[in-house]
């Protein structure tokens, strides 16, 4: 990939949790209009990585973002960089009704106009969010409540979303919706780094993977190229 | 008839100024987890600032109440910054230690600056409406009206405004909050502003009830503030109010049918039973397990 497409660039990203070595010395980049995935069994430091490039959790190494570097910058000037990170277990505020779930992910935007037609989309992209936007977020289903974090990543108006297992706890049918759903944000202009356990659907969509096993790199490459490799099976059972 | 109308006022009265302390002790507690035990003192710092401006600097009533609430929630934003924010990750129980610390500064460093009792000059003209055989005083409408006032704008800007709705998103998860681009502890400083600055308004509204102050008036009337402010659900807004004007008809119900002395003790056992009854408070709801 050319520098210009370079969007995301980790390098030497470490994270530690008191003794444990969370993520160790890993290093990957993505490139704009991509879908990357991380793929790795629970625990290989899938979800560290994204809390660091979002600025949750302190870490070592660099992560830039077209071309700014995002090391001393808070979590929430990270969202205003462009970088929108919707969490393991979705996030959504309970007490909040959907509607201003979503209004709230614009904490960062000053343009009324582009964000009362972000909320058209999203509720083209969700029918059922239009339809309970009055509803408590804590009211929704599983499967209404990914697609709440999708539209409030959505809301921000972040070049990248960061997804941190968007099937987690859903029916195989609606795990298929949201993977289509990803395509669909993809294809209309946003860069994706997703982390997910469900290696065939992610590595079906993403361009390119990475697999982690206890916090390394332990194979790349090209989605498609992936998918049956006996390697990965075998970071899914542990070396 | 007259004599109950009578009592209600007065109840009104007590009971707005415990919901507008109570309203700093639920906010606080909404978005941090953690009992401000310092808030009682800072609702007296609030009626001593309402001495000095009215006193040294003779200022009238509408900006003696303004700069008090400036300079209770200056103070109250200055030791969430120095006393709460580096025990954030703390256990909690460090928390309300350090609170209860802060408390007894600020109880010594008042008494310190001022041995004795004060008297806040009466600010506004008290005049008594007596209609048939009931008495209004003005002061007394004043009191009531005023707080039903600040309590309305607080809840307009919980419920309606942006800062509102971020400070309900970090009383639900403080972790989220920042993947929303919002800055937590901008907000956490402006609801402890919101919060000591109403206790502050309340220390005025005390001062000018009930004019002879001292360092020490904030222990009791915060400790039955926090208490109306569990009662009414704590980390609820709305309850708070509730909690303030139960208790405070219940105070006065009581002094009016018991002998005086007995307020204090029914009054918290009325409470212990409701506790019992309702332990998450009248508004408040069970805590969901988060797994």
């Amino acid at each position: 990939m050319s520098r210009a497409d370079l969007l995301l660039s980790v390098a030497g990203l470490s994270v530690h949790y008191d003794s444990i070595q969370a993520v160790d010395n890993i290093s990957f980049e993505v490139a704009r209009g991509e879908i990357v995935t991380l793929i790795g069994a629970n625990g290989a430091g899938k979800s560290s990585t994204l809390r660091a490039i979002s600025g949750l959790i302190p870490y070592t190494g660099s992560v830039n973002f077209a071309g700014k570097d995002l090391r001393n910058l808070a979590a929430d000037r990270i969202v205003a960089a462009g970088i929108a990170h919707v969490p393991e277990g979705r996030g959504i505020f309970g007490n909040l009704t959907v509607r201003e779930n979503l209004q709230l992910a614009c904490w960062q935007r000053k343009d009324k106009s582009k964000i009362a037609a972000d909320l058209k989309n999203v509720f083209a992209l969700f029918p059922r969010l239009e339809e309970r936007s009055k509803q408590l977020g804590g009211m929704l289903s599983g499967g209404e409540q990914q697609m709440l974090a999708v539209g409030r990543a959505l809301m921000s108006d972040a070049q990248m979303l960061l997804l941190d297992e968007p099937s987690m706890g859903l029916s195989p049918v609606l795990v298929r919706e949201i993977f289509r759903i990803i395509r669909e944000i993809n294809q209309a202009g946003k860069t994706i780094l997703l982390v997910e356990q469900n290696a065939n659907m992610s590595l079906h969509i993403a361009s390119r993977a990475y697999v982690l096993e206890t916090g390394r790199i332990v194979l790349s490459g090209a989605g498609k190229e992936l998918t049956g490799n006996p390697k990965v099976i075998e970071a899914y059972l542990g070396g | 008839m007259a004599y109950l109308f009578q009592q209600a006022l007065n109840a009104l009265q007590l009971g707005s100024i415990y919901a507008l302390i109570a309203l700093g002790y639920t906010m606080v507690y909404g978005i941090l987890t953690m009992i401000n035990f310092a808030h009682g003192d800072l609702f007296m710092v609030g009626a001593f600032f309402c001495f000095l401006l009215a006193v040294y600097l003779k200022l009238s009533f509408v900006p003696t109440l303004l700069l008090s609430m400036l300079g209770v929630a200056c103070l109250g934003v200055i030791i969430e910054r120095l006393a709460y924010k580096p025990l954030r990750a703390a256990p909690r129980v460090s928390a309300i230690i350090t609170a209860l610390g802060v408390g007894l500064f600020l109880e010594n460093f008042t008494l310190a600056l001022s041995p004795y009792p004060k008297h806040i000059p009466p600010l506004l003209t008290n005049t008594t409406w007596a209609i048939g055989s009931l008495s209004i005083s003005s002061l007394q409408v004043l009191v009531i009206a005023l707080s039903l006032i600040l309590m309305l704008i607080l809840d307009f800007v919980v419920q309606r405004t942006k800062a509102g709705m971020a400070m309900r998103a970090i009383s639900w998860d403080k972790t989220i909050v920042p993947l929303m681009g919002v800055p937590v502890n901008k907000i956490i400083s402006l609801t402890f502003a919101i919060g000591t600055g109403l206790g502050g308004a309340a220390g005025v509204m005390y001062g000018l009830a009930y004019p002879v102050i001292d360092p020490y008036m904030g222990i009791m009337v915060g400790w039955k503030a926090f208490i109306c402010a569990v009662v009414g659900g704590i980390g609820n807004v709305r309850g708070a109010m509730i909690g303030g004007f139960i208790l405070g008809a219940v105070e006065i119900l009581v002094a009016a049918f018991f002998p005086s002395t007995y307020r204090d003790f029914v009054a918290f056992t009325l409470l212990l039973v409701l506790l019992i009854l309702r332990p998450y408070g009248i508004l408040g709801k069970p805590q969901p397990q988060k797994v």
